[in-house]
C-alpha cells in the first residue's frame, strides 16, 4: 500500500491540483459568507438576548440553545431538504441552502461571542456613563461597544477558523468545497490516503495561517489599550 | 436640595438600608462614615438611582426621582459622581473623557467643550496629559480626571463614593486637595469616606451610618469629639488612634 505512496501522491496532485485549489477557494468563500452573515445575524441575536422584552430575549435564548445543542450535520440535512420544500419559489441552489444552514448555525455561536464580549466590559464603565446622564443606548454605543469590539474581533476570527473546518460537512451535499474535491479525487484514482493528506495539508495551512494572523492582530489591539 | 424619605434597599433577603430620611441643603458638605457593610455606598448610589430603592422616595430639587415616568438621565446630569475605581473611559483620550457627555448631552460644540476641558485639566494639573489615553495615568491622576469629567457637566452636587480607597497612600493627598478646592468653591458635596481626618476638616455635617441606619449625625466637632451613641464611640475608637 505504501510502496506506491510517492508516485500516487504526485499522480493525484498532477491530475487534480486545479480542483484542489478551486475547492480551497470555495471552502474559503463559503466560510467568509458564513462568518459575515453569521456575524450580522449573531449580533442581532445578542441584542435580542439583552432586550428587556421577554419574547425577544426568550426567542434568542431558545434559538442559541437549540442550535448549539444539535449536530451541525443534522441542521444541514434538515435545511437543505426542508428549505426548497418550504420556499420552492426561491429556487435555491444546493450551495445556497447549505450556506443558509451554515449561517444559521454560526449565528448562534457569534451571539454568544458578542454577548461575552459585551459582558466582559467592566460594569463600572456603564455606571460612570449613566451617572453622567447618558441613556442606555448612548452608553452602549459610545462606551461599551467600542471596548467590547476588542474582545469580539479576535473571537470572531477564531469562529472563522472553526467554520473553515466545519464547512467540510457541506461536502455531504457535493457543493464543490475542499472536502468534496477529496471525494472526487479519491473516487477517480482509487487512492485513499494521498488525497486525504493533500486536503489535510491545505486545511491546516488555511487555519494555521489564519490563526497566526489573528494572534498578531490581537496583540496590536492589546497594545492600543 | 436632596431629600430622602424613609429610603430602604434590600438585596435579596439582606436589608442594606432600613429607612433613611435625610435632607441635604445647598452648600452643605456631608461626610458619610461608618463600618463596611453599613450601607454608606448604597445610600449614596440611591441618590442618583444607580441603585433603585426598594421603597421610599428620593427628592431632588422638588422632583420625586423615584416616581414613575421621571427622566432620570436629565437629573443625573445635574449630579456628578466619582467612584472608588475611577471608571475613566480607556478607549478615549483624557480630553475626550471630559468632553463626551457635554457634547452629547448639552449640545456643546466640540471647540467650546475642548476649551472648557483644558481649563478644568489645568486646574487639576493634568493639562499636559490631555491627548494621552488614561492607561498612561497613575491612580491619583485617573481619579482627578474622573472628578473633572463629572465637573464638565457643571453639576449642582457632587457624590463621592470612597474616592481615595483604591489609591496608593502617596496619591491620596492630591485627590483630597482637588475635593477640598471644590468645597471651598462652594460645591455641595456628599462624600462617603474612610479618611476621618479629611471628613473632620472639610465637612459641615457628618453622618455616621451603622446597619442601614443613620445612627448619629452632627457637626464634625460633635461627632468626633463628643459622640453620644456607643456605636459611634466604638467605631471611632477603632479607626482613630
Amino acid at each position: 500500500m505504501f510502496a506506491n505512496f510517492g508516485p500516487n501522491l504526485l499522480k493525484v496532485l498532477g491530475r487534480y491540483w486545479g480542483l484542489f485549489l478551486q475547492g480551497a477557494g470555495i471552502t474559503l468563500l463559503l466560510s467568509a459568507i458564513t462568518v459575515f452573515f453569521g456575524a450580522i445575524l449573531g449580533s442581532l441575536l445578542a441584542l435580542m438576548r439583552r432586550s428587556r422584552l421577554k419574547p425577544l430575549s426568550g426567542f434568542a435564548l431558545g434559538y442559541v440553545e437549540l442550535i448549539r445543542g444539535t449536530p451541525l450535520l443534522l441542521q444541514l440535512y434538515l435545511i437543505t431538504f426542508l428549505l426548497p420544500e418550504l420556499l420552492p419559489m426561491l429556487n435555491l441552489s444546493k450551495f445556497a441552502s447549505v450556506t443558509v444552514a451554515l449561517v444559521l448555525n454560526s449565528a448562534a455561536y457569534v451571539c454568544e461571542i458578542v454577548r461575552a464580549g459585551i459582558n466582559a466590559v467592566d460594569p463600572g464603565q456603564t455606571e460612570a456613563a449613566r451617572t453622567l446622564g447618558l441613556n442606555a443606548r448612548q452608553t452602549m454605543v459610545r462606551i461599551v461597544l467600542p471596548q467590547a469590539v476588542k474582545n469580539i474581533l479576535p473571537a470572531l476570527g477564531n469562529e472563522f477558523v472553526t467554520v473553515i473546518k466545519e464547512t467540510s460537512l457541506a461536502s455531504t451535499f457535493f457543493v464543490g468545497d475542499l472536502m468534496t474535491v477529496y471525494k472526487t479525487a479519491q473516487g477517480a484514482t482509487f487512492t485513499v490516503i494521498e488525497p486525504f493528506l493533500i486536503v489535510g495539508v491545505i486545511y491546516f495551512v488555511l487555519t494555521f495561517s489564519l490563526s497566526k494572523l489573528i494572534t498578531s492582530f490581537e496583540r496590536r489591539l492589546k497594545a492600543s489599550d | 436640595m436632596i431629600e430622602t424619605r424613609n429610603l430602604t434597599k434590600d438585596f435579596g433577603s439582606l436589608q442594606v438600608l432600613r429607612g433613611i430620611s435625610e435632607t441635604i441643603t445647598d452648600g452643605e458638605v456631608i461626610s458619610v462614615i461608618g463600618p463596611s457593610g453599613s450601607g454608606k455606598s448604597t445610600f449614596l448610589r440611591c441618590l442618583n438611582l444607580l441603585e433603585v430603592p426598594t421603597s421610599g422616595q428620593v427628592i431632588f430639587d422638588g422632583v420625586i426621582l423615584t416616581d414613575k415616568g421621571v427622566d432620570i438621565n436629565a437629573y443625573r446630569q445635574r449630579m456628578g459622581m466619582v467612584f472608588q475605581h475611577f471608571n475613566v473611559f480607556p478607549h478615549l483620550t483624557v480630553r475626550e473623557n471630559i468632553t463626551l457627555a457635554p457634547v452629547l448631552l448639552k449640545k456643546r460644540n466640540q471647540q467650546d467643550a475642548d476649551r472648557f476641558a483644558d481649563e478644568l485639566l489645568a486646574r487639576v494639573g493634568l493639562l499636559d496629559k490631555a491627548d494621552e489615553h488614561p492607561r498612561r495615568l497613575s491612580g491619583g491622576q485617573k481619579q482627578r480626571l474622573a472628578i473633572v469629567r463629572a465637573l464638565a457637566m457643571e453639576p449642582e452636587v457632587m457624590l463621592f463614593d470612597e474616592p481615595t480607597s483604591a489609591l496608593d497612600p502617596e496619591m491620596v493627598g492630591e485627590v483630597l486637595a482637588v475635593i477640598k478646592s471644590l468645597v471651598s468653591a462652594g460645591m455641595t458635596c456628599i462624600i462617603v469616606t474612610h479618611e476621618m481626618g479629611f471628613a473632620r476638616e472639610v465637612s459641615t455635617r457628618v453622618l455616621f451610618m451603622d446597619e442601614g441606619r443613620i445612627e448619629e449625625q452632627g457637626s464634625p466637632e460633635q461627632i468626633f469629639n463628643h459622640p453620644v451613641s456607643p456605636r459611634t464611640r466604638a467605631f471611632l475608637g477603632k479607626v482613630l488612634r
